[in-house]
């Protein structure tokens, strides 16, 4: 019986060997997922990059996630007006330095604590110190004593554990002292990270991250990593964006086109974008449950001041090179209509967004020869678009690359890296030839959004590295204005002065793409482009 | 026979660190900072970065980033997602489950479909059944997986509607059963074709037709004469193939959203996760490793002429 012994070995043998992998197929996680509680709803965001804690999510995803479960003191609505939700008022004083925020009596966290003005100071010194590691920190660095808990030098030990800047009144109320006035201050806190914390995350923040408390309109239930979230709406819930359904499952799908499949067969109420694929069959497929609507996030090809190609060029080549893109014709046939032609540097739809008098981001091929030829041409008749291959840009930076060598003839060739890190890498280490492609998806509604943090010549983002001191001023000013309008009115002057000064070739916004199966209703998007989900019924 | 397992089990071992080495050092030359790409876009803050760097240790030199990294893996510790700050191991737990499923369910469904089918062709060779099993392996070695894939979600769910086109819960067989079937299906040709040569030819082999003189019945001299010695080529596949089947799904995962080890691997890739893209090769390459000595083994099993000492 040689074959009979043989075969005892092979199976001693596989036995040992799959032990040792530790696969053995243990069915143990018991993920039955399929079910959906009555009266929630769906919608496709997948697994949050970082663990549940306001001041640590920057992502779409996790943003999701936190704006369900935490509400901070204001938030924005439909039409990027700032409305209070936590707060009963935030009031600056004469000269925006000093700010007082007044909460709204009887709120609660999930399990039960009160939100009181403590909650709010302990949270936002907690996310502002150096040694929690906050993805977010910088947000809280208006406020006066941010160095002492957040020291610029590198390896530098936080000297405070609290920021001066911060002072509780009594429970419902408490002031914030700026190191510089701001007068849109308030407007940043509009954005999830300055929500408050309940006493128990102190005890153990990295579990509170997988089992968040919060104090929003819905409360947390369970997460299954990489596949699903679930909220659960919360009755104690005091804001104005009380639930209008029962609870929200985040469901994560490893392909868009996976999740629209989904959609379709009923298993998904609510699907962000769709892919290309799917694309030119959105509006036959779901008629008037497809949404298509442009929100506050432009692209642009910034060119890199330091490179060979654009060091002390003429803006005048610029404009020119913006004149030579056809945005009406890429944003049609290339990108189906998915991105609305750009004509400033803030969208339309933000505060302060306007219409400019120039033909700057109008095709226009002659003048754009004409004006390249006036600034001195670009160097070398040849330039670089720098862009990254994962995220789907391929294709329109081939589009207007073809389109500046058909309108002018200077040679425009796309410089792919091989994904998201490697052309950050390349524009941290002043390494783009000519242009990197931006993007900019806005914090708060407001046009100084836009301007502010990307073509300072010290904003952190401003890797494109454009100084004018012309522009500071202005931003200076609109910075220290008295009041909101003031400096909205300032940036929109600046936005015209950067017309002259091109800092960066706006190209397109962004628009949504995604859609809502039959079984729920009242399905709107914010400035950001995300769903409002509180809002959303179920038939 | 003893040692010689024994044997292999421990060659298994230098070959368990050189993968991870390799590994190790490919993910560490990799451009790209997945620290800094947690700012993505918007302001970044060099002293949050290095402080994040500190503490999960990716500011040492290589080597003794790979020797932390080796050490923590001998006493169960695969190390620290860096975004979402999960023990690596969780994150593999988690997807490796649902990759064995599917993958053991195509093997099956490669296993029996496929040499079934070999069988009928090559015990008929050149015959009408022959040819048809021919055209239908060429089809399915010729269409990628993906258009098989989309192809199948449509046509079983969207205009039979017989199943969900994507699989909610990765527990159930029945869901997994369309994404097995497409992920085999290039092998599946494989293997029948692999097959059907191999038992024409032994068909005319000595041993057969002694077997046929005896007066066996042909039954006998089928199953236990010529399947089983026609089975060596196709075994030494299927070895190799279990890996495939395990590593490579990341197309049928993607289509059919299962959150499997495929999926796992390219997220980690594209975020630079190292440390859970080393874990996830690793596993992999002990189940190649395990599959190539079964392999070796089942020679002996199915012809008596190989002995191991």
């Amino acid at each position: 019986m040689r074959g009979a012994k043989s075969a005892k070995w092979v199976a001693i043998a596989g036995v040992v060997a799959l032990t040792a992998t530790a696969c053995g197929g243990s069915d143990s996680d018991g993920d039955k997922s399929a079910g959906k509680p009555k009266g929630y709803v769906s919608i496709d965001v997948g697994e949050p990059q970082k663990p549940l804690i306001p001041s640590d999510t920057n992502e779409t995803l996790g943003s999701y996630v936190i704006q369900a479960l935490f509400t901070g003191l204001a938030e924005f609505d439909a039409d990027s007006k700032l409305v209070m939700t936590g707060a009963e008022s935030v009031k600056p004083s004469s000269d925006n330095k000093t700010w007082t925020i007044k909460l709204k009596p009887g709120w609660t966290f999930h399990n039960g604590e009160k939100v009181t003005a403590q909650s709010y100071v302990d949270a936002w010194n907690w996310y502002a110190n150096v040694d929690n590691k906050q993805q977010n920190a910088f947000w809280f660095q208006d406020i006066a004593g941010y160095e002492d808990v957040h020291p610029a030098k590198e390896g530098a030990k936080p000297t405070k554990d609290k920021m001066s800047g911060l002072k509780v009144v009594d429970e419902n109320t408490f002031t914030v002292s700026l190191t510089n006035g701001v007068p849109y201050w308030d407007y940043k806190l509009g954005y999830y990270t300055f929500a408050p914390l309940p006493k128990a995350f102190y005890k153990d923040p990295k579990a509170f991250g997988q089992k968040p408390i919060g104090n929003g309109p819905y409360k947390f239930q369970k997460w299954q990593h990489k596949k699903l979230i679930q909220v659960a709406a919360y009755d104690g819930y005091k804001g104005p964006n009380k639930a209008k359904n029962k609870g929200i499952q985040f469901k994560n799908y490893t392909t868009v086109e996976a999740a629209y499949q989904d959609l379709l067969s009923g298993n998904l109420d609510m699907i962000r974008q769709v892919g290309p694929k799917d694309l030119p069959k959105l509006k036959s497929d779901l008629g008037d449950r497809a949404i298509e609507q442009p929100y506050a996030a432009v692209q642009s090809i910034v060119p890199a001041f330091y490179s060979k190609t654009f060091k002390d060029i003429d803006p005048k080549v610029l404009q020119g090179l913006s004149m030579a893109i056809d945005r009406k014709t890429i944003t049609a046939k290339t990108l189906h209509n998915s991105r609305v032609p750009a004509e400033g540097f803030a969208p339309q739809n933000v505060q302060g967004g306007q219409k400019l008098d120039t033909d700057v981001f109008t095709y226009n091929p002659k003048k754009a020869k004409s004006l390249i030829k006036q600034g001195g041409g670009v160097p070398g008749n040849k330039l670089w678009i720098q862009f990254n291959a994962d995220g789907g840009h391929k294709e329109w930076v081939t589009a207007v690359c073809e389109s500046i060598r058909n309108a002018t003839g200077v040679e425009c060739v796309p410089d792919a890296k091989p994904d998201f890190q490697t052309d950050l890498d390349a524009r941290d280490n002043r390494q783009v030839k000519s242009f990197y492609r931006g993007g900019w998806v806005a914090d708060y509604p407001l046009n100084i959004n836009f301007m502010h943090d990307l073509y300072g010549s010290t904003a952190e983002a401003n890797n494109g590295q454009f100084k004018d001191k012309e522009v500071d001023e202005l931003f200076k000013k609109g910075d220290h204005s008295k009041t909101l309008e003031g400096s909205i009115k300032a940036y929109q002057e600046a936005e015209k002065v950067l017309v002259e000064k091109m800092p960066a070739i706006p190209l397109w916004y962004y628009a949504i793409n995604g859609g809502h199966g039959k079984n729920v209703d009242n399905v709107q998007i914010d400035y950001r482009g995300d769903f409002i989900l509180t809002d959303v019924t179920v038939k | 026979m003893g040692r010689y397992v024994v044997r292999r089990l421990l060659q298994m071992i230098p070959v368990f660190i050189g993968s991870t080495f390799l590994v190790f050092s490919m993910m560490f030359a990799l451009p790209g900072d997945p620290v800094r790409a947690l700012f993505g876009e918007q302001t970044i803050d060099p002293t949050q970065i290095a402080r994040i760097k500190h503490d999960l240790g990716l500011d040492k030199p290589f080597l003794a980033q790979y020797w932390d990294y080796l050490t923590g893996i001998f006493q169960g510790d695969f190390g620290t997602q860096i975004a979402s700050q999960r023990p690596v191991a969780d994150v593999i737990s988690e997807a490796f489950p649902t990759t064995v499923r599917l993958a053991l369910f195509a093997f099956v469904f490669l296993v029996v479909v496929g040499i079934t089918l070999g069988v009928i062709g090559g015990l008929r060779p050149n015959t009408l059944t022959d040819r048809t099993l021919l055209v239908l392996a060429l089809l399915l070695i010729s269409a990628p997986s993906f258009v098989l894939g989309y192809l199948f979600q449509y046509f079983f769910a969207f205009v039979l509607n017989w199943t969900e086109p994507n699989v909610q819960d990765a527990t159930d067989y029945g869901q997994l059963l369309l994404p097995a079937i497409v992920l085999s299906a290039l092998s599946l040709a494989y293997v029948t074709r692999l097959t059907r040569t191999s038992v024409a030819e032994n068909l005319r082999a000595d041993y057969v037709r002694t077997a046929i003189a005896k007066g066996l019945p042909r039954r006998r001299v089928i199953g236990v004469h010529l399947v089983r010695n026609s089975m060596i080529p196709v075994v030494t596949f299927l070895g190799i193939e279990i890996g495939t089947l395990m590593g490579g799904a990341i197309v049928t995962e993607g289509i059919f959203n299962v959150r499997g080890v495929g999926y796992e691997i390219f997220e980690a890739l594209s975020r630079r996760e190292g440390s859970t893209v080393v874990g996830i090769v690793t596993l992999i390459v002990v189940v190649y490793l395990a599959a190539s000595l079964l392999v070796d083994l089942l020679y002996a099993v199915l012809d008596p002429r190989i002995r191991y000492a």
